[in-house]
């Protein structure tokens, strides 16, 4: 047969894509389960790491269990959810409704001097594709305890850096509403944030529209967030 | 060398092995798969994983493509070689992902564009199309060791004098400078994590080779 024919080269191509994609589809499958639960694992860090428990894939599962007591979903109102779990909530898919239609997951944490966290979990977009983070609140619903952003492929050195303790431990300590309990959320600031403002913190150099996305991630979802932390603090106050 | 029919580990398929590794070297003397020695050497751990990885990318994609060197139509063979590689590439990541998170999602987006390493497109069209399956797979390994001795000596110093770390698979981070250093006023120097320092110590690397191999030297 001739090899430089268009009929064999077509065959060629035609085959080797068909094996090709054979065998990793089959890889795909038989690997699924476990990446699976390496996603979930990597989750419950992030989570744990937003109320500054340290833990890796191997103890991550029984730290969970003892630190994290509660968790459901509330709506827009502040109300909960039933028959949704917390965990089990795709927020890739929460992001794109509108903010009164989405589930907002909350984990309740208990830290070993018995204070009380509230964790909330967030989504937006930063420059090359998706941004994620979980906010753990203090139980008036206003002041943030800790941070964690996560991200899929930002730039290394530059807007990857939101997942570094350097940013996110600037975010200790800000608070969500002001004093007349409107919302602010926290604004990233380009240059330096003023020392001991309560909604700002500094962006990252060369990272500007990540540093943007995040600030819109933080806006939206306070806002979807609102009624439920508003909520805490009225309990609280009683 | 084709017609090489002698024992597994001649002299000749030897140094391809041993060849890449110095006066061949793919970083510092032919200055291949430069991009992905510069993102992924801030920590030893993401490189050496990324040396295993382009180490067994390399390795498959010469042997699969010398054994089908001579069916692939001249005229797709650049298209049938991306597919066999970016194939390898995935599988690598799935694997990743399946059994090495953490570093699958450090190494995040330099797993994929292994695909687009100069070193593997160059060595398959270099090398593999033209010789048997079993010189094909030293010369693999070969560039592969090469490129990754590199990146792991970049990594070293890098996360040595940026972080006073080192950070090694399945143990973690263990500190190396001692604490007391710092008591003594020892600081880091932050500027080996940024990526202008990864070409500096390439440099250095580059230079040290060839004052010590005059023969690297181009003549004026």
């Amino acid at each position: 047969m001739d090899k430089q024919g268009n009929t064999y080269t077509f065959m060629y191509a035609a085959v080797l894509v068909i094996v090709v994609a054979t065998l990793l589809a089959m890889v795909s499958q038989l690997l699924k389960e476990r990446q699976a639960r390496n996603e979930l694992v990597a989750k419950k860090t992030d989570i744990l790491q937003s109320v500054s428990i340290e833990s890796n894939a191997r103890n991550a599962e029984d730290k969970f269990k003892n630190a994290i007591k509660a968790s459901y979903v509330v709506n827009f109102k502040g109300e909960k959810v039933d028959g949704v779990e917390a965990l089990s909530v795709d927020m890739a898919k929460e992001v794109r409704k509108s903010v009164e239609e989405r589930h907002y997951p909350v984990y309740e944490a208990s830290l070993e001097n018995g204070e009380k966290k509230y964790i909330i979990q967030l989504r937006g977009t930063g420059l090359w594709g998706p941004i994620w983070g979980y906010v753990s609140i203090n139980d008036d619903g206003n002041t943030i305890y800790g941070a964690t952003f996560g991200h899929k492929a930002e730039t290394p050195g530059l807007g990857a850096e939101i997942d570094k303790p350097v940013f996110q431990d600037q975010f200790k300590g800000k608070q969500i509403f002001d004093a007349s309990g409107n919302l602010v959320s926290v604004m990233v600031n380009k240059g330096k944030a003023p020392q001991g403002a309560l909604h700002e913190v500094d962006a990252i150099s060369g990272g500007t529209i990540t540093s943007k996305g995040l600030e819109a991630m933080l806006k939206s979802f306070f806002q979807g967030y609102e009624n439920f932390l508003k909520n805490l603090n009225s309990e609280s106050h009683e | 060398m084709s017609n090489d029919n002698g024992p597994l580990f001649s002299a000749k398929n030897m140094k391809l092995i041993t060849a890449p590794l110095g006066a061949q070297n793919p970083i510092t003397v032919q200055v291949l798969g430069i991009c992905s020695a510069l993102a992924v050497t801030a920590k030893l751990e993401p490189a050496i994983v990324m040396s295993i990885s382009v180490i067994f990318v390399l390795l498959f994609s010469n042997l699969i493509i010398s054994l089908l060197r001579n069916t692939i139509p001249s005229r797709i063979r650049i298209i049938v070689q991306l597919v066999i590689v970016a194939a390898l590439v995935i599988l690598v990541d799935q694997i990743l992902k399946a059994f090495a998170y953490d570093v699958s999602r450090q190494l995040s987006v330099f797993v994929g564009l292994i695909i687009t390493n100069c070193i593997i497109m160059g060595r398959l069209e270099a090398f593999a199309l033209g010789n048997r399956p079993w010189p094909s797979v030293l010369d693999g390994i070969g560039n592969g060791a090469g490129y990754g001795v590199i990146l792991i000596i970049v990594a070293f110093f890098r996360e040595l004098l940026g972080s006073g770390t080192l950070t090694f698979p399945g143990i973690g981070t263990v500190q190396i400078i001692p604490d007391i250093f710092y008591q003594w006023g020892y600081v880091n120097n932050g500027f080996m994590i940024l990526p202008p320092m990864a070409l500096i110590v390439v440099g250095i690397i580059i230079w040290v080779q060839r004052s010590r191999n005059k023969a690297l030297v181009e003549s004026n």
